[in-house]
């Protein structure tokens, strides 16, 4: 077994024992890096030398008995973390010489718990994407299968846990960024309730709906790292004043005598028999555990979509209308006056997606289209978390598949967006309803690829998640297989 | 059900709102792929939406007060290294005003 294999608590426990040093694990991440990276392209920036030295000073820290919850601990982010001194590019041509002045609040949380910084990962185009081929940086490949897809928009970090190129990362989710990424590579992948973390310093896509979260290679790792992430933040006016709970009490606790709901509109034509052959076995692991399965209805979930591709791109146009050739780093050369400029310097930075979801927002917020629009999507996004208010009185959790099909063929939906968008139909109605929802690997095809199953609950019950996610792992007992590279 | 949603025109009216400027081609293109899109969104007109409140967050937040106190702040020259041009402590752009 490789240092590069093992979890966040098996390597704390090792470097507790003073069995190994987080110098050793990191070089160890490094050399696998070294070794994979040619093929998956899991990274934008590495950052191997500041890693060395902070795995140094880690050792420092241990030898004096001074371990942070993270200590020595190798941890990718995505590139959309604003990370001081360190390019920061979200996947975008229009931030490629953007180096950050200062570190998003969840990047400081984790440099104090003692973790290591691998690297920045590679995203879609402002988390834009379900597939990570919208980045203007290049392809990440499936570890699974280097002719797929990892997912996306957080493919980056889904591959490079998938690859044991660091221990664990980071993403975003704003309409499945974390957990379909997380379902295609075969990873734990959270994604906490709206306000759970602060986003400072989190490179705005659609605000009312991103939310961070973490990649791991079990469920006891996403509990170890909420604990250092979550909480609210004074700079950051979104995050709730909620109280944290240990989110380690709720590992290792059994589900008997819980509900959990199953949606019977996510069983729906287009779904692939395989996924669903494997979600309808975690039905019986989970009613195996005690657990009572009910059937539930979200009658609105066929309209999440609409919804999400009305609301996120109306919140992007805004939020990308600061990138206009003035703060950033990048500006198009010969314009003629101001306007030209901006013109110039945005078609030139952004992308074609970021250019179609920034042309559908700008038309839904438009005059005379605004209520056709924007608002009728908000006032069907009312429904949408009104069906969840419903189903989270009667049903601790539900359970749902992550994704309706495994990882798909590099640039086979690249030309279709609207088949793009379809990927991410099981994931975007948390984000509307804001609620939590984590994908736990339930399987693979007989291809080899992986499957996820995703289990929400209401809101701020991420500690709900961890014990029934927990459970089900345990009592799952999926192979533990490694992608062959 | 009416299949044009969207002109060509009114998609070089809304790069112009964007600050976007497309290539015959593009335009031609995000025509096409707008149009398909908002076909798709025209199914949320099933959906009788009369009394509805629209929901914009998904957690209720009241205004979020914090103590009016001073705090650190970025310096000016570490705000500006990104700019593309700047002078005198200011961020520079084109001539707005001829």
């Amino acid at each position: 077994m490789e240092l590069y294999e093992l979890t966040i608590h098996e390597l704390l426990d090792k470097l507790r024992t003073g069995e190994t040093t987080s110098a050793a694990i990191t070089a160890s991440v490094f050399e696998r890096i070294d070794a994979v990276e040619g093929d998956v392209h899991a990274y934008i920036t590495l950052m191997r030398e500041s890693a060395l030295a902070e795995a140094a000073q880690a050792d420092e820290r241990i030898k004096k008995g001074e371990m942070g919850p993270l200590t020595g601990i190798p941890i990718a982010l995505k590139d959309i973390y604003c990370t001081r001194g360190v390019p920061t590019t979200c996947g975008s041509r229009i931030l490629l010489n953007f180096i950050p002045p200062y570190d998003a609040t969840v990047v400081e949380k984790l440099r104090a718990a003692g973790a290591v910084f691998t690297g920045k990962t590679n995203m879609d185009e402002f988390a834009m994407g379900s597939s990570t081929e919208t980045s203007a940086f290049g392809v990440t490949r499936n570890p699974w299968d280097l002719e797929r897809i990892p997912g996306g928009s957080s493919g980056g970090s889904a591959a490079a846990v998938a690859a044991d190129e660091c221990i664990a990362a980071f993403g975003s989710d704003t309409g499945g960024s974390i957990r379909q990424p997380a379902a295609l590579c075969g990873i734990v992948g959270l994604k906490p309730t709206y306000g759970r973390v602060s986003r400072y310093g989190l490179i705005a896509f659609a605000s009312s709906l991103d939310q961070i979260g973490p990649f791991t290679k079990d469920v006891e790792d996403a509990a170890i790292l909420m604990n250092v992430i979550a909480g609210y933040d004074p700079r950051e006016s979104t995050s709730v004043p909620e109280e944290v709970p240990d989110y380690r009490t709720f590992l290792g606790k059994g589900i008997e005598g819980w509900t959990v709901g199953i949606p019977k509109e996510y069983f729906v034509e287009g779904i692939d028999p395989e996924v669903e052959a494997a979600i309808r076995r975690a039905i019986q692991v989970v009613e195996g555990m005690g657990a009572r399965c009910v059937e539930v209805s979200l009658p609105h979930s066929r309209y999440c979509l609409a919804v999400y591709y009305i609301v996120a791109p109306a919140e992007a146009s805004s939020n990308l209308a600061r990138y206009d050739g003035v703060k950033y780093g990048f500006r198009a050369e010969e314009c003629r006056d101001l306007l030209d400029m901006y013109k110039k310097s945005r078609s030139a930075g952004f992308g074609a997606e970021v250019k179609r979801r920034i042309m559908i927002g700008t038309y839904a917020l438009s005059s005379g289209y605004y209520d056709a629009y924007y608002k009728k999507a908000s006032q069907v996004r009312a429904l949408i978390k009104g069906d969840f208010d419903e189903a989270f009185k009667r049903c601790d959790v539900l359970l749902t598949p992550t994704t309706p099909t495994p990882a798909f063929r590099i640039g086979e939906k690249m030309d279709d967006p609207i088949q793009m968008y379809l990927s991410d139909i099981f994931t975007i109605s948390t984000n509307l309803a804001g609620v939590p929802g984590i994908s736990v690997p339930c399987g693979y095809t007989r291809a080899g690829l992986p499957i996820g199953v995703q289990f929400m609950a209401g809101h701020f019950q991420e500690g709900r998640l961890i014990q029934c996610a927990s459970a089900y792992e345990k009592q799952a007992k999926i192979e533990k297989r490694r992608p062959k590279l | 059900m009416e299949r044009q949603k969207i002109s060509r025109e009114e998609v070089a009216y809304v790069a112009n709102l964007a600050r976007l400027s497309f290539t015959e081609e593009e335009e031609g293109r995000f025509t096409s792929q707008l149009n398909d899109i908002l076909l798709y969104m025209d199914q949320l007109n099933e959906i009788d939406t009369a009394g509805v409140e629209p929901l914009t967050h998904a957690i209720a937040q009241k205004n979020a007060f914090r103590d009016d106190a001073v705090g650190g702040a970025i310096p000016l020259e570490d705000a500006l290294a990104n700019a593309p041009e700047s002078r005198g402590g200011f961020f520079l752009v084109p001539k707005v005003i001829e």
